[in-house]
């Protein structure tokens, strides 16, 4: 398929019809017309896109990967993270860190639980990973701390999640 | 004048040395840095100019400004772990990168992602060809200074995200495929997200049209600016809607099929003259036919599996590969040398955008400084790429 080209044609060469045309089309700038009719159809305020954020807040897709949070059993409040490190495997930055004892019974048991934002790109890859559905990335996305330090997520951190300030319209 | 052999024109010196007994200063050319920071340049492109007044002598690009490593960093990650950050290199066409590594990998290890996957596969990628050609169709104009269009063309790049987010949960760096197939299965609503984008699509590529192809002011900055036929293209290696744009119908979906392609019904756009309006023109072409393919597939989605069977651990056998596949720039090419272990030996990128950059040179001398910030438009580059 090639795109032909209404390339204008040399002077000279065209017939006196087509000159007049020519001429004529070049006074009255219809191209030109015909653009700023559209922009001016596009005016209407119901075709404003822009989102009034933060009053306005966005609805991200249920499948929207952000905030990293830790699940906890909702009947008992334990964690159901297992502690089998295998989020930890996948990560390719190797952010988290997952600190596991032996409990009485020789059981893994969860101790700490760090996940590094300021390195996290959201791929994933843990979520994916994880055996019982413990380490997921929520609809949190307001991530921004003071520090380096604050981007750096412990477990009550993880497992409360973020708690951005909420402004009113 | 390699960059190698002459010094820094800006630390170590002119291009070239003024002949004995003649200053500097007599001479009439003169040395422009444009770049890093130039907004024109399209992320950290530095373009050293020589220019006679306001005509370009010569032009040598500067790269570097954006090398985070990439290749390095495949050689440290496990072929799954290194799936996200082959979307970092052309952040604006995250899926299609994704679509040609996974491809790559899955070359490599014999295995052939279930039907199912591929078409959901090359729904994406075609998406992710629309909204790349959008962010360029935006910037290419206000760079030129029609300011409209990047607002509309927005507009429907945010239709596009959106399907990506609800899909796969990001917009921008989507890791939406995985080696083997895919992740995630459709969510509710894909196809008829997709039909709806199908009808309205075809309408607004008329408002560009509108907007740009007839526009006397348009057509005074791109027609016959930055001229490369064809020949120079494929010595430069020139590929993707620049090289179709002066006059070549190589499409590696219709060369090289992958991922299905070959059932689909759609055209290669074609220009004549191989200039910066033939490649506008070529690309909007190209998103109507991205939009037919869109089409075609959402109406033949077939039930199945969507992951292949890959092993928990997966180490590819010992060998080589090399798989590319058409991104919306051009030919993005795989090459993965695998020992048998986790990790990938030796991981090469063939990046349209690094390739493509390289006809600049021939096609900004004796154009204006104007031009110059058009031409680079005109191919379409991501300096994440170019850089890697």
């Amino acid at each position: 398929m090639t795109l032909r080209v209404p390339e204008r044609q040399a002077r000279g060469t065209i017939r006196p019809w087509a000159a007049l045309r020519e001429r004529l089309l070049r006074l009255l700038p219809l191209d030109l017309l015909r653009g700023m009719a559209l922009t001016f159809r596009r005016q209407a305020p119901s075709a404003v896109y822009t989102e009034q954020y933060p009053q306005q807040r966005p609805v991200v897709a249920d499948r929207f990967r952000g905030a990293p949070r830790l699940n906890n059993d909702f009947e008992t409040g334990e964690t159901l993270c297992i502690a089998c490190n295998l989020c930890a495997l996948a990560c390719p930055e190797a952010l988290i860190v997952v600190g596991a004892e032996r409990n009485a019974q020789n059981r893994k048991e969860l101790t700490f639980f760090t996940y590094d934002l300021s390195r996290c790109m959201f791929c994933g890859l843990c979520e994916d990973v994880c055996p019982t559905d413990a380490l997921e990335l929520t609809q949190d996305f307001e991530l921004a701390s003071y520090s380096r330090e604050g981007a750096i997520w412990d477990r009550p951190m993880l497992e409360n999640g973020p708690t951005p300030k909420r402004y009113e319209k | 004048m390699s960059h190698r052999t002459t010094p820094d024109p800006l630390r170590g010196g002119p291009m070239t040395a003024p002949a004995p007994g003649e200053s500097h200063l007599d001479s009439s050319e003169m040395i422009l840095n444009m770049g890093p920071q130039h907004p024109s340049t399209h992320g950290v492109l530095r373009v050293v100019l020589k220019l006679d007044g306001e005509r370009v002598v010569d032009a040598e690009c500067v790269i570097g400004y954006l090398h985070r490593g990439v290749e390095k960093i495949g050689e440290h990650r496990t072929y799954m772990q290194f799936n996200p950050y082959v979307d970092r290199m052309d952040y604006v066409s995250a899926v299609s990168n994704g679509l040609g590594y996974c491809e790559a990998v899955e070359k490599l290890q014999g295995v052939v992602a279930p039907p199912r996957a591929q078409v959901v596969r090359v729904m994406l990628a075609e998406l992710n060809r629309i909204s790349s050609h959008i962010v360029w169709l935006g910037t290419h104009a206000l760079d030129i200074g029609a300011m409209t269009p990047v607002f509309y063309s927005f507009r429907e790049r945010e239709e596009i995200l959106k399907i990506f987010e609800k899909y796969c949960g990001a917009r921008l760096t989507t890791h939406a495929f995985r080696i083997g197939g895919l992740q995630w299965d459709l969510y509710d609503g894909f196809e008829s997200d997709l039909r709806r984008f199908c009808q309205t699509f075809p309408a607004r590529v008329d408002e560009y049209e509108t907007l740009l192809t007839e526009n006397r002011i348009w057509r005074e900055r791109t027609v016959g600016v930055g001229r490369l036929d064809a020949t120079t293209c494929k010595a430069l290696g020139v590929t993707g809607p620049v090289l179709r744009a002066a006059g070549v119908a190589w499409d590696l979906r219709k060369a090289q099929p992958y991922s299905g392609y070959e059932k689909y019904a759609f055209e290669i756009p074609v220009g004549e003259n191989g200039d910066t309006y033939d490649r506008y023109r070529v690309r909007l072409q190209e998103m109507r036919q991205s939009c037919r393919i869109i089409a075609q597939a959402v109406d033949g989605i077939p039930d199945g599996p969507i992951l292949a069977r890959i092993p928990k651990v997966f180490k590819p056998p010992v060998g080589e590969v090399y798989h590319s596949i058409e991104a919306p720039k051009g030919e993005l090419g795989f090459y993965i040398v695998s020992d048998g272990s986790l990790q990938p030996y030796r991981l090469r990128v063939r990046p349209p955008s690094f390739v493509n950059l390289q006809a600049l040179r021939g096609m900004v001398r004796g154009a204006l400084v104007a031009d110059v910030v058009a031409i680079i438009g005109s191919i379409d580059i991501v300096l994440g790429e170019v850089d890697r």
